[in-house]
């Protein structure tokens, strides 16, 4: 495997005035071209992660542990100025929602200008540039586009403005957190499809951060599946998919609508995330499991290999042997 | 939200754009204006409106009632009202104008800098709170008897006792502009501090400091006014609304005239801009957007 372009190494964050963690021991690493999913319920730290990697996490959060490692290089230590200067450079973010993310009095042109000039382009040449991006992420007629405010543009519009911005930076990372939820089905496709064609194309490392399992097949690579602020499943697409390893994989791959089969009750995960502050000693999904164990309440689980490229923090993990429809039933 | 994804027609309006069609559509916004405007035009042709100069004194024509030939009257060095009134526009509309411009100035830059830097909020606005706890007239009096009565002075005693409400109106929305993903995002793509506030931040701030100003404009008016009444405004012979009045004071029984007309020009002046100020403020302010 060649070096990872984005190293997370036992990173933990913690509310500044309760001591109260909100993501604990999370690692995983970005190979270059790679796309990392990220799924995970509300609540369960993927915006947290995105901003922890970016170095913008709100004043009262804070990270308390771990090492987060871009290209070779510890950010952790850095002083915010030398993170400012990654950003908009090696990093990049793509927002959720499209109507609060651009400046309502910045045409869009301009915003997309702005990184480029920071970048060092010249004016008349960032112009030019600006129209390429506005091409390569399908905006039509994009010599008028490019003098339109936010406010003119649709939902689906404002995100490919958004995904140009990101491309202008050029960035080694490019995070999109949940790029796709505040859009129309019929968008979201369009703009997955757009993100998948430009990440192939231009060989992009994306950190894809979202809470549909549908979405995450269409694009990632390999999936870190979030609960509760650690890592419960890290492994490839296929994996997760066809063995998932963690209890909590195989709750969400349930309560995924079937359109086959008889109808029934939509399957659900009993319970809710635990909130910060009041996290269960042992296994934080062992309130919610329905194979909890005395000893799943003792103490957490560590991320632990329980096959090829898939790795589970779960003391019983389900091994290959056992069909899939026996634990889904 | 559309789902259409590709509307062709790519019709360039801006915000400001918008705003213009809708305050064009508001009448206390158009009556203001035109009231506003009207005095504003006074006072830039007043070489041209007013029939007589200003300053002559004559003392054949002391203290006449309003008549054909002197339509406000006159006062009691001889002088046309309405010529005094008129070039008074130009002295009272300049300090208007020009405190109106220094507080927005100032107002801005100490509001932005304590909505936007968080350490220096604090220490800041509590220096502003205890301007602030000063009545704005007796700061203005105040200010304007230590530097003395000059027409520069008064603007200047009139903007120091203006910013305090300013710079807290600034930092208010600033502080909820800051808040927004937009800010975040610009953040995210390597945006300096200094850049954020003054690309992202102010622009979208300034809607209301817009409608603070039309008010600090008439208030700067009313307090000219009362400062020339007291003595401590701009110093005769020139005229302004408020030192016509204070002249006017001692032959009010006899000639109501010469305070009447400057009276009335105040309150045409600061009911416009009052006028104004509120179709600007139902246009502008967000929470009356639908």
């Amino acid at each position: 495997m060649t070096r990872p372009i984005l190293e997370i190494k036992g990173l933990t964050t913690t509310l500044a005035n309760s001591k109260a963690t909100v993501l604990e021991d999370v690692s995983f690493s970005l190979q270059p071209g790679e796309v990392l999913g990220v799924v995970g319920e509300s609540g369960s730290g993927k915006s947290m992660l995105a901003l922890s990697v970016m170095g913008l996490l709100p004043k009262v959060i804070r990270r308390t542990a771990g090492y987060i490692i871009l290209n070779g290089e510890d950010l952790t230590g850095s002083p915010p100025e030398h993170w400012r200067e990654k950003r908009g450079r090696d990093l990049a973010m793509i927002f959720q929602e499209p109507m609060t993310a651009l400046n309502p009095v910045m045409r869009v042109g301009d915003q997309v200008a702005e990184v480029l000039r920071r970048r060092g382009v010249p004016a008349e040449k960032a112009r030019q540039e600006t129209i390429n991006l506005f091409m390569q992420v399908e905006i039509p007629s994009p010599e008028q586009r490019v003098r339109a405010y936010p406010h003119e543009l649709s939902g689906g519009m404002r995100q490919r403005v958004m995904i140009a911005i990101a491309l202008a930076a050029d960035p080694k990372v490019l995070i999109a957190d949940e790029p796709t939820t505040a859009l129309d089905v019929t968008v979201q496709a369009q703009i997955l499809d757009l993100l998948r064609k430009l990440q192939r194309e231009r060989g992009l490392s994306l950190l894809f951060i979202t809470h549909d399992l549908g979405v995450i097949a269409e694009i990632a690579d390999r999936v870190l599946v979030l609960y509760a602020g650690r890592v419960a499943e890290l492994a490839s697409v296929r994996k997760i998919f066809d063995s998932p390893q963690h209890p909590y994989t195989r709750a969400l791959l349930a309560s995924i609508p079937q359109t086959k089969g008889p109808r029934g009750r939509l399957v659900t995960i009993e319970g809710a995330v635990p909130s910060v502050g009041t996290m269960p000693k042992g296994c934080r999904y062992a309130p919610r499991c329905t194979f909890r164990r005395d000893i799943c309440e003792q103490e957490p689980p560590r991320l632990g290999i329980v096959g090829p490229s898939q790795a589970a923090a779960c003391l019983q993990p389900f091994g290959f042997e056992q069909p899939q429809e026996e634990a889904l039933a | 939200m559309s789902a259409v994804v590709s509307g062709l027609e790519a019709s360039s309006q801006s915000p400001t754009w918008h705003a213009a069609t809708r305050l064009l559509h508001n009448r206390s916004f158009l009556i203001g204006a035109g009231l506003v405007l009207a005095i504003a035009l006074m006072a830039l042709f007043a070489d041209a409106l007013a029939p007589f100069d200003p300053l002559r004194n004559s003392f054949r024509t002391r203290l006449l009632a309003p008549d054909g030939r002197y339509w406000f009257g006159t006062d009691h060095f001889g002088r046309d009202i309405l010529s005094r009134v008129i070039f008074g526009a130009r002295i009272s509309l300049t300090i208007g104008i020009l405190t109106a411009l220094l507080t927005g100035i100032a107002g801005t830059l100490i509001g932005a800098t304590a909505g936007f830097f968080r350490p220096l909020d604090n220490p800041v606005m509590r220096l502003m709170d205890a301007l602030m706890a000063f009545p704005a007239i007796l700061l203005a009096i105040a200010v304007a008897a230590v530097l003395g009565a000059s027409v520069t002075n008064v603007i200047i005693a009139l903007a120091i006792a203006t910013t305090p409400h300013t710079a807290r109106i600034v930092r208010a929305s600033v502080l909820v502009v800051r808040e927004q993903e937009f800010v975040l995002a610009a953040r995210a793509l390597g945006a300096s501090e200094t850049r954020l506030l003054f690309r992202h931040v102010l622009p979208n701030a300034l809607g209301p400091l817009i409608v603070r100003l039309t008010y600090v404009f008439a208030t700067a008016i009313l307090a000219e006014a009362a400062l020339s009444f007291i003595g401590v405004g701009p110093p005769p012979p020139a005229p302004s609304f408020g030192s016509i009045i204070a002249q006017g004071r001692d032959f009010i029984a006899e000639a109501p005239w010469i305070t009447i007309f400057p009276g009335l020009a105040i309150i045409i002046s600061v009911l416009g801009l009052n006028l104004l100020g509120d179709g600007l403020r139902d246009v502008l302010d967000p929470r009356m957007r639908t």
